[in-house]
C-alpha cells in the first residue's frame, strides 16, 4: 500500500510549551491507524499538526506532497477531514446546514453525497431541519462523521469519538467508521482514550509519551506487550 | 458555553399589541397614520444600518463605529456619480457596487492587520479611527458645505381615504425592506451565505471544513457597507436630512440603539427595533409637546435604557450561560 500521510520529525508548540518533539509516523492509503497515550502526551496535537491548526515544523507529506506549511482551509481542500474533540458541530445551524458545510470544498451536485450520508445515518434525514445543538452527544458525533463523509476525504482525523458517550453508541460509531474505511477506502488516523476499542479498529498504532513516539507496531503486537497492556489497557 | 433562547411569548405579544395600537390609531386619525408611515420610513433607514452593525457584530463581536461614516462616504460617491450625469438608478446600483469594494477593502487594509495582532478592543479603536479618517476625507474631497441629492422618484403624494402618504416615505420603506430581505435570502439559501454564518458562529470549525474565514469577514464588511450605502442614499434623499459629512452620525446612534434593542445578534430584532424607534420618535414628536427635535435623542435613549433594564438581552437576544 502506498503511503498517504507521512510525518517526519514533527515538532509542535503552544506558545513556549513544546507539545510534539520529533514525531514520526505514517498512514497508508485505506489504513486505520490509532494513536494511544496518556493525557497531554500529544495525541490531539498530532492530529492538529496534520490539519494545520497548530504551529508545527518538520516534514509532513500527504500523498508525497509537502503540506507542512498549509493551513486548515488548504488541508480541507486536499482531502483531510478533521473531526475535532468536541466534534466541531455548528450548534446554531441545522443538521442539513452542518452537512452542507462538510461539502464546502466540493463542487458539483451533492445529491449522491446526501443520499450516502442518509444511508449511513437514516435518522439524520428526518431531522435535517433540526438545530444541531439540540441533538444528543452521540447524535452530534454521528453528525460530525456525516459532515466528514460529505467532504469525501482521503484521510479522516478522528479525535476522541467516544468521549462521554454510552458504550452502545460508541460501538455504533466504530462500526460506521469501519464501514466508511472499507467502502470508501478512507484512511483514518484515530485518537482514542479507550485503547481496547481503538486497537480493535486499527491495524497499527503509535504510543505517544510526552510528545514523542514511545512504541509503534501492529495492533496485535501492541496489545501483547506488557507495558502497553498495563498502562493503557488496564489488565 | 451553552446558549439558551429566552424569547418567550411576552415579546411577540408585546409586538402584536403595538401593531394593533398603530393600526387602530391610523384608522382613527389621518395625522396618526401619516406620522406612523413616515416613522416607518425613518425606521427603514435605521434598519439598514442596524443590520449592517449586526452583520459585523455577529462575525467579530465588534461594533463598527465607522459604519455611519462609510455610509456617508458612499453617499457622496453617489452624489459625485449623479453630478457626472448618471441617472438615479444607474448611480444607485453603481454606488452599491463601489460600497461593496470599499467595505471589503477597508476590512482588508485597516481591520485585518489590527485584528490579527490585537483583540476586540483594538478593532473598536481602529474603527473609531476610521470614523474620524473617513469623515475628514469626505470634507477634504467634497468640502463641508451641504449638498443636495436627487430623490429616487419624483415627489408625489398618494391619498388613501383622506390620508396622504408621500412616495418618498413609501419608497424608503420599500427599498430598505427589500435590501434586508435580499440579504437574508443570501444568508439563508446560498453556499457563501452559509459559509459566512458558519465562520461567524464557529470560526475554528469553519476553517476545518475549508471555509476561508478571513475572506468571509471581508465579505461581511463589504455587504455591511452595501447596506450602509442603501441607508445613506435613503437618508440623503429624505427632506429632513441633508448631505453633509456628519449626515449619518445621528442615524448611526439610532441604528446602534435599534441593534441593541434587537439583541445585537439578531438581524430580525434589529429591523423590528429600528422600526419601533422610527415610529416611536415620530409619534412622540408629533403628540408630546415638550419633545422637541433636540430632545429626540435623549428620549430615545431613555426609552432604550428602560427597556434594557426590563429585558437586558434585547427583544430577540439570547442569554449566554457560561458553564464554569
Amino acid at each position: 500500500m502506498a503511503v498517504l500521510l507521512a510525518l517526519r520529525d514533527v515538532d509542535a508548540r503552544y506558545g513556549q510549551v513544546a507539545a510534539l518533539r520529533g514525531v514520526t509516523l505514517t498512514v497508508d492509503e485505506g489504513e486505520i491507524v490509532a494513536i494511544l497515550g496518556a493525557n497531554g502526551a500529544g495525541k490531539t496535537t498530532t492530529l492538529r499538526a496534520v490539519s494545520g491548526t497548530v504551529r508545527r515544523s518538520g516534514t509532513i507529506e500527504l500523498a508525497g506532497r509537502s503540506v507542512a506549511r498549509k493551513g486548515p482551509e488548504a488541508m480541507a481542500r486536499l482531502g483531510v477531514a478533521h473531526v475535532p474533540e468536541g466534534r466541531g458541530t455548528f450548534s446554531e445551524l441545522t443538521v442539513w446546514e452542518n452537512l452542507r458545510l462538510g461539502a464546502h470544498v466540493r463542487r458539483g451536485s451533492l445529491k449522491d453525497d446526501f443520499a450516502r450520508v442518509f444511508e449511513y445515518f437514516p435518522w439524520l434525514e428526518e431531522r435535517r431541519a433540526q438545530q444541531a445543538g439540540t441533538l444528543s452527544g452521540g447524535e452530534q458525533q454521528m453528525l460530525a462523521l456525516g459532515r466528514a463523509v460529505m467532504q469525501r476525504p482521503r484521510l479522516l482525523l478522528l479525535d476522541e469519538p467516544s468521549l462521554g458517550l454510552a458504550p452502545l453508541v460508541v460501538a455504533e460509531i466504530f462500526r460506521i467508521v469501519g464501514e466508511l474505511n472499507e467502502r470508501e477506502g478512507t484512511a483514518v488516523l484515530l485518537v482514542e482514550q479507550n485503547a481496547r476499542t481503538s486497537l480493535a479498529a486499527a491495524s497499527r498504532a503509535y504510543v505517544l509519551e510526552v510528545g514523542q513516539v514511545a512504541f509503534s507496531g501492529s495492533s496485535d503486537e501492541l496489545a501483547e506487550r506488557d507495558t502497553i497492556r498495563k498502562s493503557y489497557l488496564g489488565y | 458555553m451553552a446558549i439558551r433562547p429566552t424569547t418567550s411569548w411576552i415579546v411577540p405579544a408585546g409586538l402584536a399589541a403595538i401593531c394593533l395600537f398603530l393600526v387602530i390609531g391610523s384608522l382613527d386619525s389621518a395625522l396618526f397614520a401619516q406620522q406612523t408611515v413616515s416613522g416607518l420610513a425613518n425606521g427603514g433607514i435605521y434598519a439598514s444600518l442596524a443590520v449592517a452593525l449586526v452583520l459585523i457584530y455577529r462575525a467579530t463581536e465588534v461594533i463598527n463605529f465607522a459604519q455611519g461614516a462609510l455610509a456617508t462616504f458612499t453617499t457622496y460617491i453617489a452624489w459625485q456619480l449623479f453630478a457626472w450625469g448618471l441617472s438615479y438608478w444607474e448611480g444607485f446600483f453603481a454606488t452599491l457596487a463601489i460600497a461593496f469594494v470599499v467595505g471589503f477593502g477597508v476590512e482588508l487594509v485597516a481591520i485585518r492587520p489590527v485584528e490579527r495582532r490585537g483583540n476586540q478592543l483594538t478593532v473598536v479603536i481602529a474603527a473609531i479611527g476610521l470614523l474620524i479618517l473617513v469623515e475628514g476625507a469626505i470634507g477634504w474631497i467634497w468640502g463641508n458645505d451641504i449638498k443636495f441629492m436627487p430623490p429616487p422618484f419624483p415627489a408625489h403624494i398618494y391619498r388613501v381615504g383622506g390620508v396622504s402618504f408621500s412616495r418618498q416615505d413609501l419608497s424608503t420603506i420599500g427599498i430598505s425592506i427589500a435590501a434586508v430581505v435580499l440579504l437574508w435570502l443570501f444568508f439563508q439559501f446560498t453556499k457563501v451565505g452559509l459559509a459566512m454564518r458558519a465562520a461567524a458562529v464557529r470560526p475554528d470549525a469553519a476553517r476545518l471544513v475549508g471555509v476561508r474565514v478571513s475572506w468571509m469577514l471581508s465579505l461581511g464588511w463589504g455587504l455591511a457597507a452595501v447596506l450602509g450605502a442603501v441607508a445613506g442614499l435613503m437618508a440623503a434623499a429624505s427632506p429632513a436630512t441633508l448631505l453633509q459629512p456628519s449626515m449619518m452620525d445621528s442615524v448611526l446612534i439610532y441604528a446602534f440603539a435599534a441593534a441593541v434593542l434587537g439583541g445585537l445578534e439578531s438581524a430580525a430584532g434589529a429591523v423590528i427595533g429600528a422600526l419601533l424607534i422610527g415610529v416611536a420618535l415620530n409619534l412622540l414628536s408629533a403628540y408630546v409637546s415638550w419633545v422637541t427635535p433636540q430632545l429626540l435623542l435623549p428620549v430615545a435613549f431613555l426609552l432604550m435604557l428602560v427597556f434594557l433594564l426590563v429585558k437586558p438581552s434585547g427583544l430577540f437576544g439570547r442569554t449566554r450561560v457560561r458553564k464554569v
